[in-house]
C-alpha cells in the first residue's frame, strides 16, 4: 500500500465546512507546511481543534475559520498569540473553550466511538457556564452531578511526524507525541507529514517501534515536506524559529495576515522555505531549554 | 544583621513552604518564581516532590532555570509526556503554582478572557488551559508578582477559569471540601483561605508592608488575624539554593521595582 501523496493532493482532500484537528503543541510539532497549504487554497468555514499556535493564529486571521475549540493558543515565548487575540477581539470568531484535558477526552471519545466522557473536569467554571454545547449530567452510579465532555469528531487531521513510511507507520522521535495519537485515532482522515520518508525496514530496530504511536491503519496520507513544521519546531531535528515568529506577531501590528502571507507564503513549500533562509536554516534552529 | 535578600528571594522562599506538607506529590510551578519555589522546596522542606522537566521527563534533581552548559545531563526518572501528566492531574496526586490575572474572593481565577461580554472580550488572554481541571483535581497556589485591586478583584472574575469556593457554583453532590486553594503569594503579602467559610486570610505582611496597603490594594475583605506575623525571611542556605538554581538572576526581573536589588 502506498499513501504517499503530495501536499496539494492531501489538501485537496479537505472540503468547506468540514471539522480539522490539528496535531502539535503551541510553537511545538505544528503541521505548518499543511497549513500553509490550506491557505493556498480557498478552504473556509473550517471548525478547527488544536491546542493552537501560529496555526490557528494564521487560518482565523486569513479568515478560514467559522468555530475554533481551543483551551489555549499561545507562541509560549510569545505568550499571547497575537492574531488570534485580534480575531477573539472582533468578536466574529465562535469559539467552545474547553480545558486541555477535556480536549484529551473529547478526542479518546471520538476515537473510542462513544459520545461522552464523564469527568470532573469544568465543574464549577466558565468553561461549562459559557457554552450550552458541554452538558453536566448525573450519574448512574452515585449522587453527583458530572460533566459530560462530547466526542470531538475530526473530519480530518493534520499531523508533523519526523519519520513515516509509504504505509503510513509514523515516528515521533522527538520528547513528546502530544495528543497527536489521539488526533489520529479521533479523525475520518489521517494526514500526515513527514521530515524524512524512509523504508519498512526502518522500524524493525525496536528503538525505532518504540516511537511509533498508533497503527498504520489509523494513518490515511503521507506527504514527505521536509522542515514542514516551521517555524514551530521538531525535535530533535529543529527547534522553532524565534525571530520568524516574532516577524509573524509584528505584521499583527502592521499590515495585518495579508502582509505576512505576501511576503512569506509563496506559490508552494520551496518557494516558502527560500523566503525563510532554506531548508538548511530551518534545520539548523537551535532546540530550546525549558 | 541578616543575610541581605531581594523581594523575588522572599516570595521564593515563602512560597516554597507551600509544598512543605504535599508529600509525594508532583509540584509544578508556572513562571519563574513559583518554578523556583517548587525547586526550592524539593531541596529543602520535601524531598520527596516530584518534579518535570517542565517539557516531558520526570526529574530527581530540579534542573537549574534558563540554558544550560551543552554537558549538562539532566537527572531523568521518568518519561513524562503532556498526555499522562493529565493521568497524574485527575489522580490527585500534584499541586500546581500558577499565576492568574485576576482572583476573587472565592479563589476563583481567570487567566482567559477580560471584559463583560465573552462573545467578544475586550482583552483576550490564553485560554483557561488546564485551571479548569487542575482546580477541580488537587491542590493549587497562586502567585501574584502585583498585588493590586485589577488582580484581587472586588465581584466575580470576568471569566472563571478554575473553581473556588464558591457555594453558588458548586455542582449538586460535591462539596467545598473537595477544594483546594493552599496558598497566594504576592509582593506585599501571604494569603490562605482559612478565614470563616473560607474566607480569604492574611497569613502574613512581608517585611515593611503595612496593613492599609495591602487592604488598599484588594478588592475584598480579608480576614486579618491578630497578632499579624511578618513572612519569614529567606536563610543563608535557601539564599545559596535559589541562586544555584537560577544562575541566569531571571528572578530579577519578576517583580517590577524589586529595589532590595540585584542579588549578589
Amino acid at each position: 500500500m502506498n499513501k504517499v501523496k503530495s501536499a496539494k493532493e492531501a489538501i485537496g482532500q479537505l472540503e468547506d465546512g468540514m471539522t480539522i484537528g490539528i496535531g502539535g503543541w503551541g510553537p511545538r510539532r505544528k503541521p505548518m507546511a499543511l497549513v500553509r497549504e490550506i491557505l493556498r487554497t480557498n478552504l473556509n468555514d473550517l471548525t478547527l481543534v488544536s491546542y493552537g499556535g501560529a496555526d490557528v493564529g494564521m487560518l482565523c486571521a486569513a479568515g478560514r475559520v467559522s468555530k475554533l475549540i481551543f483551551a489555549f493558543v499561545s507562541l509560549d515565548f510569545i505568550p499571547l498569540e497575537p492574531f488570534f487575540r485580534q480575531a477573539r477581539q472582533s468578536g466574529k470568531l465562535d469559539v467552545l473553550e474547553i480545558d486541555e484535558g477535556m480536549m484529551l477526552q473529547g478526542l479518546r471519545a471520538a476515537a473510542w466511538r462513544i459520545p461522552f466522557i464523564p469527568t470532573a473536569v469544568g465543574l464549577g467554571t466558565d468553561i461549562v457556564e459559557k457554552t450550552s454545547e458541554i452538558k453536566i449530567i448525573n450519574s448512574p452510579y452515585d449522587d453527583k452531578e458530572w460533566v459530560a465532555m462530547p466526542a470531538l469528531e475530526l473530519d480530518a487531521a493534520l499531523i508533523h511526524v519526523d519519520h513515516a513510511d509509504c504505509r503510513g507507520v509514523c515516528q515521533i522521535s522527538g520528547p513528546d507525541h502530544y495528543m497527536d495519537d489521539w488526533f489520529a485515532r479521533a479523525a475520518q482522515n489521517t494526514i500526515v507529514s513527514c521530515d524524512e520518508l524512509v523504508s519498512e525496514s526502518f522500524f524493525n530496530d525496536e528503538n525505532a517501534a518504540r516511537k511509533v504511536f498508533w497503527e498504520r491503519a489509523v494513518t490515511d496520507s503521507v506527504v514527505l515536506i521536509e522542515g514542514g513544521a516551521h517555524p514551530s519546531s521538531c525535535a530533535p531535528l529543529y527547534g522553532f524559529d524565534s525571530e520568524h515568529f516574532r516577524s509573524y506577531a509584528e505584521f499583527a501590528k502592521t499590515d495585518g495576515i495579508k502582509g505576512y502571507l505576501e511576503a512569506y507564503l509563496g506559490k508552494d513549500e520551496n518557494d516558502y522555505q527560500s523566503k525563510v533562509g532554506g531548508l538548511q536554516a530551518i534545520r539548523n534552529l537551535p532546540l530550546p531549554a525549558y | 544583621m541578616g543575610v541581605e535578600f531581594t523581594l523575588a528571594e522572599l516570595c521564593i522562599a515563602s512560597a516554597s513552604q507551600a509544598f512543605e506538607e504535599d508529600g509525594e506529590s508532583l509540584a509544578t510551578g508556572i513562571g519563574i518564581i513559583p518554578r523556583l519555589a517548587a525547586s526550592l522546596a524539593m531541596k529543602t522542606c520535601n524531598r520527596d516532590l516530584m518534579m518535570t522537566d517542565s517539557e516531558s521527563f520526570m526529574l530527581s534533581e530540579p534542573n537549574p532555570i534558563g540554558s544550560r552548559d551543552a554537558n549538562f545531563i539532566q537527572a531523568n526518572e521518568s518519561w513524562m509526556g503532556f498526555s499522562r501528566i493529565f493521568d497524574n492531574v485527575w489522580s490527585g496526586r500534584r499541586h500546581a503554582m500558577v499565576g492568574p490575572s485576576q482572583i476573587d474572593r472565592f479563589g476563583q481565577t481567570n487567566i482567559s478572557a477580560l471584559g463583560e461580554d465573552y462573545r467578544q472580550p475586550k482583552v483576550m488572554m490564553l485560554g483557561s488551559r488546564g485551571f479548569p481541571g487542575n482546580s477541580i483535581s488537587h491542590r493549587n497556589s497562586f502567585f501574584c508578582p502585583a498585588h493590586t485591586k485589577r488582580v484581587f478583584v472586588t465581584g466575580e472574575c470576568d471569566f472563571v477559569s478554575s473553581v473556588g469556593y464558591n457555594p453558588s457554583r458548586l455542582p449538586r453532590g460535591h462539596s467545598l471540601e473537595e477544594i483546594d486553594i493552599h496558598r497566594i503569594v504576592t509582593n506585599l503579602c501571604v494569603m490562605d483561605f482559612g478565614g470563616p467559610d473560607y474566607q480569604p486570610r492574611l497569613r502574613s505582611l512581608h517585611p515593611g508592608v503595612s496593613l492599609e496597603t495591602v487592604i488598599e490594594n484588594t478588592g475584598f475583605e480579608l480576614f486579618v488575624p491578630d497578632p499579624l506575623p511578618e513572612t519569614i525571611v529567606p536563610t543563608g542556605l535557601q539564599l545559596d539554593i535559589i541562586a544555584s538554581l537560577d544562575p541566569h538572576n531571571l528572578r530579577a526581573s519578576q517583580i517590577k521595582d524589586d529595589l532590595r536589588g540585584s542579588a549578589n
